[in-house]
């Protein structure tokens, strides 16, 4: 809807501004939780930061790799800053692969550490429905309502915009009312199981569905099968004590980054 | 004898079935039903995963060209200007991956947004980097307001059922870009 912003002679990408603008937020709250969760702030930052570039880094070179021939003649077009030529799907298994790997390096409890992270996560999904608003992207099915948006030659369910709420919802949630004892891991599930329930609902306003043999919504299975999981582990872990973090101990707790 | 579970784990296990039950209920009943795209084709608008809007415009140097009479063909189409610097930037990689793959069906469109350029400098523009594609010109600005145009060059790959599969604003490209786009259209059966 607002994609671009014209700054002179530089085209400014907003629906990527919103993301990075995510990215930072996600990055300063997953580092006040870690604090709160006696975990090195640092640390937490560490994961995330090698997480992102390895993702990004491992989209590009899983896509390129798909057209070999095309890259090989011209291999400076990897740098080429086109998102549509990123493999999203491979980035983000090499980008929680590289996230696992630095956690592990570090040592990092796996259970406070995705308690920390879970705040960062619900801020960087609220981005992300920005994003999807600006982009004009994830939009709804058509529908004449009181609040329909006129997007795509058609008058849509504004499905951004419910997105937004969804996940502004999960993130005021989870930052004001911790379930749990703190650092058990049912806080990052909670909002794994959350994001699943609100995607499984709004899916069915969306516009722009992968459908399945059926009819049924590519989104919404993976959802339950997501929901199942998180819900299953949310009675499991919180009925278990959680692991004293190794960082209190081992490591100085700072507040930021050095 | 019986054993009866923990309240709390009792607690749970209702939780879950009746989360699951609900969310697999509204899954099963919010399918996409059949004829929710009539005949198949998506509706017209300037974005991927819908039809590529129809136009017809003259070209440089006479004759027409209708867009939808190259059905069956994958199109890029990419609406440009003779003053814009990406798009000089650009037009030898489009030129290259166009003769690369003209005869395994791509076509390219270069609509030339004529009416905020000149004809006269779209056409030194054409012999200087040599082009053999077609040069639409839209001189009433109908185009590029039909496409939603917010920046130049902006480029979209038509498959060849006349569907937009991806959208490039800005620019440029390279060739690697452009081939590894185009190929993947072009492999698929006509």
């Amino acid at each position: 809807m607002f994609p671009l912003l014209r700054l002179g002679p530089f085209l400014v990408q907003l629906p990527g501004l919103a993301l990075l603008a995510g990215v930072w937020a996600g990055l300063s709250l997953a580092e006040k939780q870690a604090v709160r969760l006696k975990l090195n702030a640092s640390d937490i930052y560490h994961l995330v930061f090698y997480g992102l570039v390895a993702g990004i880094v491992g989209a590009r070179l899983a896509y390129a790799a798909r057209y070999l021939n095309a890259y090989l003649a011209n291999p400076i077009s990897l740098l080429a800053l086109t998102p549509t030529t990123l493999w999203p799907a491979a980035g983000l298994v090499i980008g929680l692969a590289a996230g696992a790997l630095v956690g592990w390096r570090k040592r990092l409890p796996l259970r406070p550490t995705l308690d920390a992270l879970a705040p960062g996560l619900a801020a960087f999904l609220v981005a992300l429905g920005v994003a999807h608003f600006l982009s004009g992207d994830a939009f709804g099915a058509s529908a004449k309502l009181p609040w329909s948006l006129y997007l795509w030659d058609d008058y849509r369910h504004p499905s951004q915009v419910y997105e937004i709420v969804a996940a502004l919802t999960i993130l005021v949630t989870i930052w004001k009312r911790p379930v749990g004892r703190p650092g058990d891991g049912t806080g990052f599930l909670l909002v794994v199981a959350l994001s699943a329930g609100a995607r499984i609902f709004l899916e069915a306003f969306r516009g722009d569905s992968v459908v399945w043999p059926g009819g049924f919504r590519a989104a919404q299975i993976v959802g339950l099968v997501v929901l199942a999981t998180a819900l299953w582990l949310l009675k499991n872990w919180g009925r278990t004590s959680a692991p004293e973090p190794m960082s209190a101990q081992e490591t100085p707790m700072t507040g930021g980054r050095r | 004898m019986t054993t009866t579970l923990p309240q709390a784990t009792r607690r749970w296990n209702t939780l879950l079935a009746v989360a699951l039950s609900v969310a697999g209920l509204w899954t099963f009943l919010s399918r996409v039903p059949p004829a929710a795209t009539p005949g198949g084709a998506p509706p017209p608008s300037p974005r991927q995963g819908f039809s590529a809007p129809d136009f017809t415009l003259d070209l440089l140097g006479g004759e027409q060209v209708t867009l939808s009479d190259l059905r069956g063909k994958v199109v890029l189409v990419n609406l440009w200007a003779s003053w814009c610097l990406p798009c000089r930037a650009e037009m030898p990689a489009i030129e290259k991956v166009y003769r690369a793959n003209k005869d395994r069906g791509l076509e390219v469109l270069a609509v030339n947004s004529t009416f905020q350029d000149r004809e006269a400098e779209a056409a030194a523009f054409v012999q200087t980097f040599g082009l053999t594609f077609l040069i639409p010109l839209d001189r009433t600005g109908a185009v590029s307001a039909r496409y939603q145009l917010r920046a130049l060059p902006s480029t979209y790959f038509v498959d060849r059922q006349g569907v937009i599969r991806s959208v490039v604003i800005g620019g440029p490209m390279s060739e690697a870009t452009l081939q590894s786009m185009v190929e993947a259209l072009l492999n698929e059966a006509p």
